[in-house]
């Protein structure tokens, strides 16, 4: 099962190192790591993606904890969440496809940030599942490149409609 | 642990101009450090030059591992933290294997390394090495201070860590320059250690789900690790065992905790611990273990591990729960305060069925060897060193069939008595593990039960225990074997002796040369008057043992097999 797990850390050399190096040591393994300072300029956020069995993911989560410089973790699993990813990709566009990619781009609400003779580059986010389709959509028109970022994630405010909070979008 | 920070000396709240070294020695005072363990060199030169008039007492050791291992055992002897210091590059390379060790087994410690001028960090410079990258996965924790005024905060924070919570060693890598560079030191940094919380009070409603299952139990164990001994825990864990009446078994390194000449006391349970502790876990209704991690060398096949048992885990450190077994009533914590607590929760049982079946296994199983042997047992140089020492020494010792059988065959009293690298197994530990614990204890009778090969590791260390006049005994098991591997070799390999003997050298004229006292023994009937003139020696005293050669540790659980599949009880059987 997928965990997001959200940990707040102190802003400090060594200690992504630290962490990273915990999760090879340990044998865990992790689907994405995103690092990002947050409105506390001493505390630094990272949202690690990890699969596992419930038991795993609890011990992921004490061993992060355990690290002197993490400061807070939390799974968010189980929890109404947003999360999204981030992308930039770069399409095959010869003049005659541009059109049909330009209404792709509408449909995913995605937008063009850079634009060749022969290509454009597309910033899309959203939560993993949509990022997949897009790349999935652009295949047949030929992909030059993909940089992603990795989930970020922030559980949702306002509990009340717990029904659209599930659907984690 | 408590902290014990003192912050009554002499730089606290006082402003003056000093340098890095001197704030590093100062702020080691600040810290109540009396002893210190290290080894010279280029980086470190200030820092020395700082301690030449400090008063700390100063061990030397021949190699920095060595030091480690010292500053290790000064801990697990005293319950201080223990500090050793090691220059950049080589030296602070050689402190791993020592740290990893500690860390394996929860030792308070601090290691301050030198390291090159800020400047040069990255540049591959002279006995530069990425100390902090190196030592990350063997440290609770570890920094590098690059800026002075960071420099007492950080190492404060430093003996905070190690000794507190569940501990562990903490280094601290200082550039030279930062020694060097001046600061008006107003010290008033306080430590900042937002993501650092120890949980030390119990959660009472699960305190008393563990009184109220303990006063159900019929058949209940106490199985004690090393924790108990880190919290000062073995009163109140003696209190509990007595007031609930529970059999206590104990980890390698939980010995001393429980005396073992009580009837309650199963000794050491695992692979190659008692019958009677093995047979009373897989049997026993309730198992309360404290302070302890459920080790593969512990459990055997974890799947068959305790079987009938519901489980009560108190530990310090949430990460250790339910890690390897699923545990029932988890209870994190300080040991000493929770052991203290669920002591006033539950009542006297007479279990008069369960002791019964214990006191059975006790006698058809005890731990045995062959008495009528012309040759010297191993087994029976520690019962004759244990008998002579009315189980007072502090006994250190290598790793193999030479601890385990000090395990088995000398019966500890009380805790801190036993020191041991338990989680590492790390050869070699025992000769600078005795000189540690010499120097933490200087009127005890300090002996290290020791191999051949263990000794051969770190042996140079003699040097120093002349050097500072420390009576430690060594007594070498000398069988000419790496004894665990023969054994293994023996029983799993068909025989097949590979790497596993070497030509020792000899041990006698190499003590006498390094100015120790040197005895060879290689007659059973000269063991007690051996023991008595090493017992007496004011030098340190080193015996070779010349012991049966391919003798067993019995029992043995194979790897991978439950506790009660356990082999060599037949000898056992046959020896009564």
């Amino acid at each position: 099962m997928k965990h997001i797990i959200s940990a707040l850390v102190e802003n400090k050399p060594g200690v992504l190192a630290h962490v990273a190096g915990m999760f090879a040591a340990r044998g865990f393994n992790i689907d994405s790591l995103v690092v990002g300072r947050t409105e506390d300029p001493d505390l630094s956020r990272m949202t690690i993606v990890v699969i596992g069995d419930d038991r795993v993911v609890e011990q992921v989560r004490k061993q992060l904890a355990k690290i002197v410089p993490v400061v807070k973790v939390q799974d968010f699993v189980g929890q109404p969440v947003v999360a999204r990813d981030l992308m930039l990709i770069v399409v095959s566009a010869p003049p005659e496809k541009r059109p049909e990619i330009l209404a792709l781009i509408e449909v995913f609400r995605a937008k063009v940030v850079d634009i060749g003779q022969k290509f454009i580059m597309i910033e899309v986010s959203g939560p993993e599942a949509k990022i997949e389709a897009f790349i999935n959509m652009c295949r047949p028109y030929g992909i030059k490149n993909v940089a992603r970022t990795g989930t970020i994630a922030m559980p949702r405010q306002f509990k009340m409609d717990i029904r659209e909070g599930q659907n984690s979008t | 642990m408590a902290s014990k920070s003192r912050r009554s000396a002499g730089s606290a709240g006082q402003s003056a101009v000093k340098t890095g070294a001197q704030i590093i020695v100062d702020t080691l005072i600040e810290q109540g450090v009396e002893t210190m363990f290290g080894y010279t060199g280029g980086v470190v030169l200030p820092l020395f030059d700082k301690l030449y008039d400090a008063p700390i007492n100063f061990i030397v050791p021949r190699h920095e591992q060595g030091g480690c291992h010292m500053a290790d055992a000064y801990a697990r002897a005293s319950g201080k933290v223990g500090v050793i210091v090691a220059t950049s590059g080589p030296g602070a390379c050689n402190l791993v294997t020592g740290l990893a060790t500690a860390m394996m087994d929860s030792v308070p410690m601090v290691a301050l390394t030198g390291q090159v001028r800020t400047e040069l960090i990255g540049n591959d410079a002279f006995q530069e090495a990425d100390t902090t990258g190196i030592t990350r996965p063997v440290t609770k924790y570890n920094s590098i201070v690059k800026d002075i005024k960071d420099l007492a905060r950080t190492i404060r924070e430093a003996f905070h860590i190690a000794s507190t919570g569940r501990p562990g060693p903490v280094l601290v890598d200082l550039p030279v320059d930062v020694a060097v560079s001046k600061y008006n030191a107003k010290d008033s940094s306080e430590m900042k250690l937002p993501g650092y919380r120890i949980f030390a009070k119990g959660h009472a409603k699960q305190v008393a789900s563990a009184a109220k299952a303990i006063n159900k139990s019929k058949r209940p164990v106490l199985y004690v690790g090393g924790g108990v001994i880190t919290a000062n825990a073995a009163k109140e864990l003696r209190e509990l065992a007595e007031k609930a009446h529970i059999p206590v078994t104990m980890t390698l390194l939980g010995l001393g905790s429980y005396d073992q000449r009580k009837p309650e006391s199963l000794d050491m349970l695992g692979m190659h611990g008692s019958a009677y502790a093995n047979y009373a876990v897989q049997e026993c209704d309730l198992l309360i273990a404290v302070g302890a991690r459920f080790d593969d060398r512990v459990t055997g096949k974890i799947e068959t591990f305790a079987p009938h048992a519901m489980t009560i885990h108190i530990d310090i450190d949430p990460s250790s729960i339910s890690k390897n077994v699923r545990v029932d009533i988890p209870v994190v914590g300080d040991a000493k305060i929770i052991l203290g607590e669920l002591a006033q929760q539950v009542e006297y049982q007479e279990r008069e069925d369960w002791f019964k079946k214990i006191a059975e296994w006790k006698k058809k199983f005890a731990f045995r060897y062959d008495q009528n042997s012309t040759t010297i047992k191993p087994q029976y140089v520690i019962e004759e060193i244990c008998r002579q020492t009315t189980n007072k020494a502090v006994i250190t010792t290598g790793v193999g069939q030479n601890q385990m059988w000090a395990a088995q065959f000398y019966k500890f009293i009380e805790p801190r008595q036993f020191i041991s690298s338990g989680g590492l197994g790390t050869m070699g530990f025992g000769l600078p593990a005795a000189i540690g614990a010499q120097v933490a204890k200087p009127r005890a009778t300090v002996i290290d039960i020791d191999g051949d090969h263990s000794f051969n590791m770190t042996m140079t260390e003699l040097a120093t225990a002349v050097e500072h006049n420390l009576p430690i005994k060594v007594c070498i098991l000398n069988n000419g074997y790496m004894g665990m591997v023969r054994q293994w070799q023996e029983l799993f390999y068909g025989k097949r002796y590979s790497k596993s003997y070497l030509k020792n050298p000899d041990y006698e004229a190499i003590a006498k040369a390094m100015g120790a006292v040197g005895m060879t023994v290689e007659k059973k009937d000269d063991v007690p008057g051996a023991v008595k003139k090493m017992l007496a020696e004011k030098k340190p005293c080193v015996v070779d043992f010349r012991v049966e050669a391919e003798e067993n540790v019995w029992p043995m659980v194979p790897a991978g097999k439950s506790l009660s599949e356990m082999d060599g009880l037949d000898i056992l059987e046959r020896l009564i």
